[in-house]
This record gives C-alpha cells, structure tokens and sequence, in this order.
C-alpha cells in the first residue's frame, strides 16, 4: 500500500513536470505550429524572474505571477521581431529560434555567471512510509492541472479563444470576417510564452535556476507535444500522463538517464505506429 | 552563343577534382610544411565532412537532421572503443563506420518508414543527440566499461589510438593525418557529386522538389530518404572517426548542441545549394575562430553564434555566401549598366 501510494506520489510528479514544460509548446508548437527551439529557454528566463523577485524581498507566488506576465511580454516582442517574418517557413523559423535560445542561453551566462541559483519554499514535509516529500512538490502539481484547465477553459469558452482556434484552422477566412490575424498571432504566442514563463518559475524551488535549464527539458517537452498529436491540449496531457507514468517508475528504479531514454525510445515507437500522435484518430476537440 | 561552342564541353569537375586531389597530397612537403599549421587545417578538413554530411541531406534530399551530431560522435566513441579493445585500427576505423551507418539505419527506419513529417525528424534527431550527450556523461563511474575501456562521463576517453598504416603498423604522423583527412574530403565530395548524377540522386532531388510526384511516378520515396540517411550517417561518422584520431581525444560534447549549432552555421554560411559550399564555409568560419582565438571569445562564442544565425536566416534564405555573391553580382550589373 505504501509503495503503491510512493509510485503515485512519483508518477504525478513526473506528470505535473511534462504538463508544465509542454503546455506552453502545445500553444505555440502544437495550435501555432511555430517550432520555437528557444522554448526551453522560455522557462529559463521565468526562473530567472523568479529568482530575482525573491532576492528582491517577493514572495514566491508574485515572483510566479511576474515570471509569467515578464517571459509574455519578452513572446510578443519575439513574435514581433523575429517570428512574424518567418510563417510557412518552418525550417527557418527553427533555425532562428535556436539561434534565440543560443543568444539567451550566452547572454544569461554572461549576466548571472553559469552557476545554478536557488529559491527556498519552505512548506512544510510529509511523509509516506520512509520517504519524506516536500508539500510544494503537491502545490506544483495543483498549478499544472489548474494551467490545463485555464488553458482549455480560454479557448473553449471564451470569444477570444474562439477566434484564436478560428485563425488557427483558417487564416484567410478569419480575416475576410474581420479579424486582426496578426494581432491575434501575436497575442498567441504571447500567451504561449506567458505560459511557459509561469512553468519556469514554478519549477525553479524544484530545479533551481542555470543557464543551462532549458536544454534540461526542451527534449522533453518536443517529444511530448509531438507524441500528442494534432489536438495539442489533450495529446500533451495524455502524453504527458503516459510519459510521466514512464518516467516516474524508471526514475525511480533505475534513474533519470534511463528513465529518458525510455522515455525517448517509446515516444519512437509510438510514432511508428502511430505517425500522427495519440490524438490523430480524433476528429474534433483540443 | 554558337552550335560549335554548345558541342565543345567544358573541362569536365572531376578535372578540377583530380588537381586538388594532387594539390592535397603534396601540399604537406612544399606548401603547409608547418606542423601546426598542418594540425589546424587537418581538423577543417574533418568538420569541412561533417558539414558536407549535413547539407547532402538537407540541401539535396531536403532532410534537415540534426543526427549528423550524433553520428559524428558515436563513430568516434565506437572507433575508440574497438581500437583500444582490439588493439587494431584498420579494422576498428571500418567497423566503427558500419556500426554507426547501422545505428542511423533503425533509427533511419522508425522515423521515415512512420512517415513523420520532416519537420518531425529534425526535432527527433535532435532530441535524439541531446539524449546521447546526457547519457554519455552520466557514464563516469567505474562500472561503464565496454571491454576494457572506461567510458569516464563527461571527462571523455584521452588515449584515442593514433590510426596505424595497415600491415606495417607504423603510426600516422601529422601530414599524414593532413593527407589521409584532406583525401578522404575530396574523395566523399567526388562521391556525392557522382551519385547525384545517378537515378538514386535524381530520384532523391525529384523527393525534395515534389514528394508527391515521385511517388506516383512508381517510386517508394522512403527507401531513397532512408538510403540518404544512411549515406549521410556514414560520412558523420567518418568525420567523428577522424575527429577521435585527430587529438586523441572524444568527449560527450561531441554530441552536444553547440556543436550541432556549429554545423548548421557553416552549412548555411556556406549555402546548401551547392556541396562546395557547406566546405568553403566550414573553412571560413573555423578560420575566423582560430583568428578570434577561442580564448577570449570563449564566453561570448554562443552569443555571437545566436545572433549570427538569427540574422542570416532573416537576411540571407539561401545562406550567407550565396546570398552575399548574389548580391555582388547584382551591384556589378547595375553598374555595367550604368557605365
């Protein structure tokens, strides 16, 4: 009963950790189909914010609040500079988006020096059997399905969701009904950023804050949007549930390297035998 | 432009070739006579085959992997494995070789037989090497031995054998190091430029232009994209063998990304149009590093590579040399006009 309440414990975590790297890809990535390689460095930079707003005296719950609206607007100003001139042309956006994440991965080294930065929660402990686990561990994963929900309520329920998924599906057609596409492909890949800025920030308690921490889960985070398929919140989220499931037992038995290569080898698998996702069966939905 | 000057050929490129091929082979005794001279441009020669793996399958196939990382480190780790356990390098160099273009076989298989868009491959390829790097340095304790070698984390193996002559078991020295990369380059490049001109090159150009098409005229456009693949694997791992052999040294970061950055940069410096352009690129930029001296520039190196793909890809679609002869030529007809 304990190790069955042990192996829950794990597979949530591992669950909420692909919920959270991936969410804000399957806007971009999986909705926008904007391949955004600098997306791991998206929640590099909310860790940041969020280490800098707890050295400033903050709490940490602002410090995931500013992460969120800062890495949004640094999106815009992407999609502005960068990604705006490169739509339909899928390798060069790419090849520029990693260029972004070479430039911020170099620049975040220069200004905070390539050592890892931490942030204290301090919640408490609880324990099952002789594992003790932190409570903020079970706050992260409230956030990662409340930013599921947020996310599915947005473009289900709302009129701006459904002009996103209107200019998604059909651009020309959106616009002859007087929608400011570009507007709305800015605001998306705005959201798309805020969001992953707000992972970030919730993860660094847990990863700490490096240059390095996007290549950590931009693997990750592609295989598993890739893995979803064409309806990106609810491919993620079941990607996300089987990988998690995968690498929440593997990590613990036999640790984090094999554990991801597991992970590497079935979303391989799962794509030969299925080469449009899990969702590709599905007609409709998100 | 008359009949007679249409019927009389050009000199033929493998003219071209065969003079360089002479040129490479003695420029070690009369031109590069200069050992560190020769250990630099060695390494050129290398990265110059890397790069040309690269852009025979992304300029000519329209496959963008950024596998190439990958095989170019798993052929120097095999090799050195092979080499250090069987105390041979004839054989290991070979089979190092096979063992990789083996490797990019399955691997080859999964993604292009599950028929996942290329865009999907590139990421795969890339997650793929990532994986490699993480698993490679996680290699440090003394329980990671293949034989008798140590495979030693992120520290890398430091006693890569030096290649021997078979049969007389003299080790390579310098400039035949210089001689051996330089004609293994020209010989790789000669090979590509003949097998495009085969039914298998065509066919695979037809794949990058229409995929459509090519398959309705009767052709299973997966086996040439995996046939690329594989070639292409094979040449990457040619070059990671080279690479070991070269500074007696492989190291995870091999595998790593900036290293796959580098590759993307030369090729599309150089232009993926053309397969000299992907050499004289490689050429440029590592002699722009070693001018720069990677020591002071060391911390800046990934910021400089970012911004300078960033602005290419924006600037220059069909790369930077291309693009900047392009534009040369332009600004000479606009003033021959004028004239």
């Amino acid at each position: 009963m304990q190790q069955l309440a042990n192996y829950a414990y794990l597979i949530g975590f591992s669950f909420s950790i692909f919920v959270l790297i991936s969410v804000g890809l399957a806007v971009i990535f999986g909705m926008m189909r904007v391949i955004n390689l600098a997306q791991g460095e998206f929640l590099m930079l909310g860790a940041y914010v969020c280490v800098i707003a707890t050295t400033a005296g903050l709490s940490v719950w602002l410090g995931i609040v500013l992460a969120a609206l800062a890495v949004g607007a640094f999106g815009v100003l992407v999609e502005r500079l960068i990604i705006r001139h490169l739509y339909g042309r899928i390798i060069d956006t790419l090849l520029a988006t990693w260029g972004l994440s070479l430039f911020l991965i170099g620049g975040v080294t220069i200004l905070f020096g390539p050592q890892s930065e931490s942030v204290g929660v301090d919640l408490g402990k609880f324990s099952i059997g002789d594992f003790t686990y932190s409570v903020y561990s079970l706050a992260m994963m409230a956030i990662a399905v409340a930013m599921l929900v947020a996310t599915y309520a947005l473009w289900r329920f709302t009129r701006f969701g459904l002009v996103v998924r209107g200019t998604m599906q059909n651009p020309r057609m959106a616009a002859a009904m007087g929608i400011n596409t570009d507007r709305v492909y800015m605001l998306t890949f705005g959201f798309g950023s805020a969001l992953t800025g707000l992972a970030g920030a919730v993860l660094v308690p847990i990863t700490g804050a490096s240059p390095q921490l996007g290549l950590t889960y931009i693997a990750k985070a592609f295989i598993t949007v890739i893995a979803g398929g064409p309806l990106p919140l609810l491919g993620a989220t079941a990607a996300s549930g089987l990988f998690g499931f995968i690498d929440g037992i593997m990590d613990y038995r036999y640790g984090p390297v094999l554990a991801q290569i597991t992970v590497l080898l079935v979303a391989i698998l799962l794509l030969r035998l299925l080469p449009s996702g899990i969702t590709g069966r599905l007609r409709r939905g998100l | 432009m008359g009949a007679n000057a249409a019927s009389r050929p050009r000199a033929p490129w493998w003219f071209a070739v065969g003079i360089v091929l002479i040129a490479a082979i003695l420029a070690p005794y009369y031109l590069v006579t200069d050992i560190s001279d020769q250990i630099d441009i060695s390494i050129i020669f290398v990265l110059a085959l890397l790069a040309l793996s690269m852009s025979f399958l992304w300029g000519y196939a329209g496959i963008l992997s950024f596998g190439q990382t990958a095989f170019f480190g798993l052929g120097g780790y095999a090799y050195t494995v092979l080499a250090l356990n069987l105390h041979e390098t004839t054989f290991s160099f070979f089979a190092a070789i096979a063992l990789t273009m083996l490797f990019a076989a399955v691997l080859g298989y999964f993604m292009i037989y599950g028929r996942i868009s290329d865009i999907y491959l590139s990421v795969i390829t890339l997650v793929v090497t990532l994986i490699f790097e993480k698993a490679i340095k996680s290699t440090s304790g003394d329980q990671y031995v293949i034989g008798s070698v140590r495979l030693n984390g992120q520290n890398g193996i430091p006693t890569v054998p030096s290649l021997r002559i078979p049969w007389s078991g003299t080790e390579l020295s310098f400039d035949g190091v210089f001689i051996l990369d330089a004609v293994l380059l020209i010989l790789v490049y000669a090979g590509l430029r003949l097998l495009l001109t085969t039914t298998f090159g065509r066919v695979l150009v037809g794949i990058r232009e229409n995929t459509r098409r090519i398959e309705l005229l009767g052709y299973d456009s997966r086996r040439y994209k995996l046939g690329a693949f594989v070639i292409s694997g094979g040449i990457a791992a040619l070059a990671g063998v080279l690479y070991g052999v070269w500074n007696n040294f492989v190291a995870p970061e091999m595998f790593g990304l900036k290293r796959a950055a580098e590759v993307i940069v030369w090729v599309i410096v150089g232009g993926k149009s053309t397969l000299v352009g992907p050499i004289v690129g490689t050429a440029i930029v590592q002699y722009l590093q070693n001018k720069l001296g990677t020591q002071s520039v060391g911390e800046w190196l990934p910021l400089i590579l970012g911004f300078v793909l960033i602005l290419v890809v924006l600037l220059f679609r069909n790369g930077l040399l291309p693009g900047l002869v392009g534009g040369i030529g332009w600004a000479w007809r606009q003033v021959r006009r004028v004239a």
